[in-house]
């Protein structure tokens, strides 16, 4: 039996179990759009195509499965740039398929052609032009199994048109079998045997979760070893919501904008545990004075995040679920456990840290936008799914919506890519339509892809977009104040639309806060309204990010409320 | 810690397929590592070429380079020949001028060299001489003073050499 390209596209894809795709059609991809339709598969129609790829990010982390994107060829594929490279960044699964000029006229300049693989070559795990028929089922598979599995991340596959339209006898690709990629999901023994070592002999344990506790769903693990050896936990950005907020072992945010006794502890620590972390530069500050007394162990699926920033003790290749199951069943078949009153002084420090540098801001007049977060907190239960913008609104999400679950925070860490949040938001809902999904936004970044507010009124997506209006590119106008002698240069939005309107334009409800008094009576009712949502609040727009390690220093060099 | 930055000879088993060599072009551009010279082939299997790679880097760089490398989905082995046993190669093809009174200089050297004459015009010699790096450099440099219009080389090829005993 012969199948077209489209039609073994279509398979591939079910075979995978895609449900959900996010998309834009164009000449080069309109055959795939074409029969899409009648395929059980739901097709998103984005406005941009960076929304789609956002929204396939959001979708993958609520999910815990692989997002997924159709875009046409030229001007699609380059608009998906920005998405791959904060896919990439922080390790998400998604697969992109791009449309692609027909084989004869690529590399001619023809209409709408672009080397999309060449460009995506340095922001994909891997990427793919198909050129034959008998190719794609094979090709298809891979590109799932590269993208969900070992560190995950984005995938593209470039797809031409001509191939869609021709046809090959059907065949089932065979199960992937890539020599060259066999990632190492199990650790060596042997390297846990030293870190058990390491545990027995510290005195100031401290462990340190990153996104790979999400994306291993190894939370569980996790919160074990917390509790068998009695030591507090600090995630990264993208480690929050890995580790119970509720916990009285959580440290709080490591890192630029970290807790005080979070980044107290990772430079008093004499033996830090790094779970699913590669320390980036937000999070380590200036390396020689990163963890300086401690013995690091660093659990990581990707050997090239070990030693690549950071000098490591002992370095342990292998999935963050899988390593830390099989070091927690070593401890336990020791019999080691540490009870709750055990490092007494070393917990003792740990509060001093607490009592002296609350997480705090300072009450006022007008509406502080931390005060919007932790009411948000209070009013969903701490149950909503977060996303967020690029900024401060990002910054304070992370540090007063106190995560208490795995893939509920989605935020784009690695490349802190403004207009991420609302494309993200809509992802993240359809993939959870049980739960609250709110996009905290910033003035400056909800206008990067507001137009995706169509998307979530068309899917009468009930998404609510809290936006902290300080009327600046706020987290720029810090460093400014900070560093940059009160200099405001270009930071100032001088024109901003009235984002009620908009929202009425969209079709969306628009609620807008400019007292204090008002930000909890407008929660309460944007959040009853099940419909699509922007909450307007007015905030002060010189309100800063506290604590704040500046750029280069060492992370215990806090600037404090 | 400091360590002292040494020239590693990297031997890489690819997949012969279309851009693989630019996602390992694009690796070291992109994260700032140094190439000194590169050569691609195919392998005996048509599906599989080596590509011999020299760069220079401290031990932290080369370790993220090795594993970097490994990372490319395309990359079947990664060598490091550097700190065992290999045989390297270079090849350069050197147009020298050959003036009358120097042609038998020219072919003395080529001698003593084990290199050969493989194009005699009315003006110039080409010269193909194969040997490590040093080899080829000396006999450039003794070369020079006669008139060198122009010298193609190869980058290094190696392969880590077999034991000598058979092992029980
Ligand atoms: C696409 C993109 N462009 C520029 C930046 C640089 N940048 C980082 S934060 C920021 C300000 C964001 O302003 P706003 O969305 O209003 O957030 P606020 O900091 O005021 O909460 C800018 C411009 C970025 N991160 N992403
Ligand atoms: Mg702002």
């Amino acid at each position: 039996m012969h199948q077209s390209g489209v039609d073994i596209f279509l398979r591939s894809l079910m075979e995978e179990g895609v449900d959900t795709i996010f998309g834009y059609p164009g000449a080069a991809i309109v055959d795939i759009h074409h029969q899409l339709i009648q395929a059980p598969i739901r097709h998103i129609l984005v406005r941009h195509e960076q929304g789609a790829v956002h929204a396939a990010d959001g979708y993958a982390r609520a999910s815990g499965g692989v997002g997924v994107c159709l875009v046409t060829s030229g001007p699609g594929a380059t608009n998906t740039v920005s998405g791959i490279a904060s896919a990439y960044a922080d390790s998400i699964p998604i697969v992109v398929f791009t449309g692609q000029v027909p084989t004869a006229l690529i590399g001619n300049d023809a209409f709408q052609e672009v080397d999309i693989v060449g460009i995506t070559r340095p922001c994909t795990k891997h990427n793919y032009l198909v050129t034959r028929i008998e190719d794609l089922a094979r090709v298809i598979k891979e590109a799932f199994h590269l993208a969900a599995s070992g560190r995950p991340g984005p995938v593209l596959v470039d797809l031409p048109k001509n191939l869609m339209q021709s046809t090959a006898p059907h065949t089932s690709a065979a199960a992937v079998d890539i020599k060259s990629y066999q990632p190492t999901y199990h650790p060596n023994v042997k390297q846990l045997h030293k870190v058990v070592e390491l545990i027995q002999k510290a005195q100031k344990p401290l462990i340190l979760a990153g996104g790979g506790i999400i994306l291993s769903k190894a939370s569980q693990a996790l919160n074990r070893l917390a509790h068998i050896i009695n030591a507090p936990v600090t995630a990264t950005l993208m480690g929050l919501g890995a580790f119970p907020a509720d916990s009285p072992r959580w440290l709080g945010m490591i890192g630029m904008h970290g807790t005080y006794r979070a980044n107290m502890a990772s430079a008093a620590c004499d033996l830090m545990i790094a779970v699913g972390v590669r320390f980036d530069d937000r999070v380590t500050g200036k390396i020689e004075g990163f963890a300086p007394h401690a013995k690091i162990v660093h659990i990581d699926i990707d050997p090239t995040s070990i030693r690549k920033n950071v000098p490591v003790t002992v370095p342990v290749v292998g999935d963050c679920r899988v390593t830390l199951n099989r070091l927690n069943r070593l401890l336990q078949e020791a019999g080691l456990f540490w009870s709750p009153d055990s490092r007494e002084s070393w917990m003792a420090e740990i509060e001093t840290w607490k009592q002296t540098h609350q997480m705090r801001y300072e009450q006022a007049d007008v509406i502080k936008p931390q005060y919007v977060v932790e009411k948000l907190h209070a009013l969903t239960d701490g149950e909503a799914v977060v996303t967020t913008e690029v900024g401060q609104n990002q910054m304070w999400a992370a540090q007063y919506y106190h995560f208490n679950q795995p893939n509920c925070f989605i935020t784009s860490g690695g490349l802190g890519c403004m207009g991420f949040g609302l494309p993200a938001a809509i992802g993240a809902q359809l993939a959870r339509p049980d739960r609250v999904v709110v996009d905290i936004a910033g003035d400056g970044s909800i206008q990067m892809n507001i137009q995706e507010m169509a998307t979530a009124v068309q899917y009468d997506l009930p998404i609510k977009v809290i936006i902290l209006n300080n009327q600046y590119l706020g987290m720029v106008r810090q460093w400014q104040e900070l560093f940059y002698h009160k200099c405001y240069a270009c930071t100032k939005m001088e024109h901003t639309p009235d984002f009620l309107k908009l929202a009425e334009a969209y079709g969306a409800m628009g609620l807008r806060a400019t007292r204090p008094e008002e930000v909890v009576p407008v929660l309460k009712e944007g959040l009853s309204i099940p419909r699509t949502v922007i909450m307007e609040f007015m905030v002060e727009p010189e309100e800063k990010v506290y604590p704040m390690v500046p750029a280069g220093a060492p992370i215990t060099e806090m600037l404090l409320v | 810690m400091a360590y002292k930055t040494e020239k590693h000879i990297l031997s890489l088993i690819v997949e012969n397929q279309p851009g693989v060599l630019s996602r390992i072009v694009g690796l070291f551009s992109g994260r700032g590592f140094n190439i000194e010279s590169l050569c691609v082939a195919e392998t005996a299997e048509a599906d599989i070429s080596r590509i011999t790679l020299v760069t220079l880097g401290d031990m932290d760089i080369i370790e993220q380079i090795k594993k970097q490398l490994n990372k490319l989905i395309n990359v079947i082995k990664v060598i490091d020949l550097t700190h065992r046993p290999f045989v390297a190669r270079d090849m350069a093809l050197i147009k020298v001028r050959a003036r009358p009174e120097n042609r038998a200089e020219i072919l003395r050297m080529v001698d003593i060299f084990r290199a050969r004459v493989v194009d005699v015009g009315a003006l110039f010699y080409t010269v193909e001489v194969i040997g490590d790096l040093e080899k080829i450099r000396s006999l450039i440099n003794l070369l020079t003073p006669m008139g060198i219009k122009e010298v193609a080389r190869t980058g290094t090829i190696a392969l880590p050499r077999e034991l000598k005993k058979r092992s029980k």
